[in-house]
């Protein structure tokens, strides 16, 4: 297991008396694309500032390399941060953006053009030296910024919702880039976002946050099949979240029926929250599912149908390929395997908060 | 159709600028080259040359230079902690340093002439504690502190606008990227600033330069500025073609400050304020 390069211990911050971070605790390993994944006001961007020295922490101590950074000035970190707004100095050309971390450290001018050339590669923006930041698109500008911070070799790559104000398809392609570069340098990344597509994408590890609490860490795959509560399971794509009662070890009932499952451990009779992502949910005739219902409501999504069906009083969030009317008698089917059964919050901390993202 | 009714909504605007500007600087012109009889000389423009027209000009220009120096210094600190205060606080405290603009000069001007005569509030009060007085009326030091105190927001204005314009993030994204502080005030916040700093020093030279009434108040008539010679060469010796010499002469160095600004000042901070 590689080292822990950065740790964050008992960290709490409040603004206002707003408390942002709460005994706030997390490492990353050296190498790691890690992602802090949540909604508007989780604490996910305020980490990042306090990792990059912006602000300070109430409590707790931040470790760089074993070493206890909290007090330490922005300028002196290891780390270069890719700011949300992209942050380029309008008076000066690329070049000069580029070049301004290494000027500040003295390095020698051939030194500085080499870096220039060899940065303006790595982010497929060629021969721009001498453009100024005002001509570049919105992409490019992302780039120049993600350029003028790699030049300094920082161990840590802190990137704050970067591509936040791309379109569809730049952010695509600029995810791939990411993922890239992440590979041609061997750096750490600190990814912060609200997309959960984005996080799915790129990241080894998404730390989901909300209210200044960490939800779950994880794979995305963990993150995405395995949500440990309701929160993470609406915040990873959509869901049906459904109360139910564990009757047994492998046997949940929702909505007044017993439906076989895979999960142990809940003991009996227990108050569960259970989730059914939209694509496990098959339709079949209506005498052949665990439940009936009808269709209320019929979207084309392009790869999808986005359909709800309304059975036993709960309105399925379902995902076909099949162009099924409105008004169609279904039944629902799921097998066991895809019914995902979480523990009910037990704190008004962990207490999952209504998104509408 | 509709074309000639745009160009006849523009109608009053053109009488006024041929009648209030363009016909006056004809006539400067023309008095400037002219002598009392109607014939061509130079010797008005030359007359510039004179001991005592020469040491005015030179005078004004030097209290102008001091004059603008000092606004800068004061103004400049001063905009960065203004920036730097929280965002309620501060359109009201730039509000309060504009607020005595509003009343009229030479009224102000009028006041500090009885603040700082001998028996003055402000004589009296030093005194009362035992302080030396300040005795600096009618000299060159009080000409330049009533020139500082009227003209100190048109340099405040636009340094303060242009700082205004400095995103906190790139202060940030420099600190990230390894500069201290000397090096963001350096590297970011000065050359960003460069055009405010011009239009500032744009709009408190040109005034400072010209301006008569300032001197002549807290100069008590023993600063002689070359905005002064002109004032008496018209209001006094009625000497018109004498005072249109050095008026155009004057108005040289104000066409060099306004072109160094228009060159500089592309963000037009400067213009704000007129």
């Amino acid at each position: 297991m590689k080292n822990h390069l950065i740790d964050f211990i008992d960290i709490s911050k409040s603004y206002d008396g707003n408390m942002v971070l709460d005994e706030f605790n997390l490492y990353v390993r050296e190498n790691e694309f890690v992602t802090l994944l949540g909604p508007s006001g989780c604490g996910k961007t305020t980490t990042l500032r306090l990792l990059g020295g912006f602000e300070t922490p109430d409590t707790g101590k931040i470790l760089f390399d074993s070493e206890d950074i909290t007090n330490m000035p922005p300028n002196e970190r290891k780390l270069n941060t890719v700011f949300q707004k992209y942050s380029l100095f309008p008076h000066m050309t690329i070049a000069e953006n580029i070049a301004f971390g290494l000027k500040i450290r003295k390095k020698s001018k051939s030194y500085i053009n080499d870096k220039i050339k060899y940065a303006l590669k790595l982010v497929n923006l060629e021969g721009f030296e001498n453009r100024s930041t005002d001509s570049l698109s919105g992409g490019q500008q992302q780039r120049i910024a993600i350029a003028r911070a790699i030049v300094n070799e920082p161990k840590v790559l802190l990137l704050d919702e970067p591509l936040g104000a791309l379109d569809l398809k730049l952010r695509q392609n600029m995810q791939y880039e990411l993922m890239r570069l992440k590979e041609e340098l061997g750096i750490t990344f600190l990814y912060v976002t609200h997309d959960q597509e984005e996080a799915l994408t790129m990241s080894d590890t998404i730390v989901v946050m909300n209210q200044g609490y960490i939800q779950q860490i994880g794979t995305p795959e963990m993150i995405y099949n395995e949500p440990e509560n309701a929160f993470v399971a609406d915040f990873i794509g959509h869901s049906n979240i459904i109360d139910g009662i564990m009757i047994e070890d492998r046997l949940v009932e929702i909505l007044g029926v017993r439906m076989p499952c895979v999960d142990e451990g809940f003991g009996t009779h227990t108050p569960v929250d259970v989730v059914i992502r939209p694509e496990d949910v098959e339709l079949v005739k209506p005498e052949e599912g665990a439940l009936s219902g009808e269709v209320v409501s019929l979207i084309f999504k392009g790869v999808h149908y986005e359909l709800e069906v309304m059975a036993n009083g709960y309105e399925w969030l379902v995902h076909t390929t099949e162009y099924v009317p409105v008004g169609s008698k279904v039944g629902i089917r799921v097998i066991p395997f895809n019914i995902q059964i979480m523990h009910k919050p037990e704190s008004s901390d962990e207490k999952a908060v209504e998104i509408d993202e | 159709m509709n074309k000639l009714k745009k160009q006849l909504l523009a109608g009053p605007y053109l009488v006024w600028i041929i009648g209030f500007i363009l016909l006056p600087f004809l006539m400067i012109v023309y008095y400037a080259f002219t002598n009392a009889d109607g014939g061509f000389t130079m010797e008005y423009l030359a007359a510039v040359l004179d001991a005592n027209n020469r040491k005015a000009l030179f005078l004004s220009l030097e209290l102008g230079v001091i004059c603008t120096v000092l606004c800068l210094l004061i103004s400049y600190p001063l905009a960065m902690i203004l920036n730097g205060m929280n965002i309620k606080n501060q359109s009201l405290v730039v509000f309060l340093f504009m607020l005595p603009m509003w009343m009229n000069f030479m009224l102000r001007i009028l006041a500090w002439k009885l603040l700082l005569s001998k028996n003055g509030v402000i004589n009296s009060f030093l005194s009362l504690f035992g302080f030396p007085g300040v005795y600096i009326l009618n000299t060159p030091a009080a000409v330049v502190f009533g020139m500082v105190y009227d003209f100190l927001p048109f340099m405040l204005l636009p340094v303060y606008n242009s700082m205004t314009r400095i995103r906190k993030d790139w202060l940030e994204a420099a600190q990230d990227l390894g500069a201290g502080h000397l090096a963001i005030f350096f590297k970011i916040i000065l050359p960003l600033t460069v055009s405010g700093i011009i239009s500032g020093v744009v709009m408190v030279f040109v005034p400072s330069l010209t301006s008569f009434a300032i001197s002549e108040v807290l100069g008590g008539g023993k600063v002689l500025l070359i905005g002064n010679i002109i004032e008496q060469d018209f209001m006094q010796g009625m000497q018109w073609n004498a005072g249109s010499g050095l008026s155009l002469v004057l108005m040289v160095f104000v066409i060099i400050s306004m072109a160094l600004m228009n060159l500089f000042d592309k963000e037009g901070e400067g213009t704000a304020i007129w």
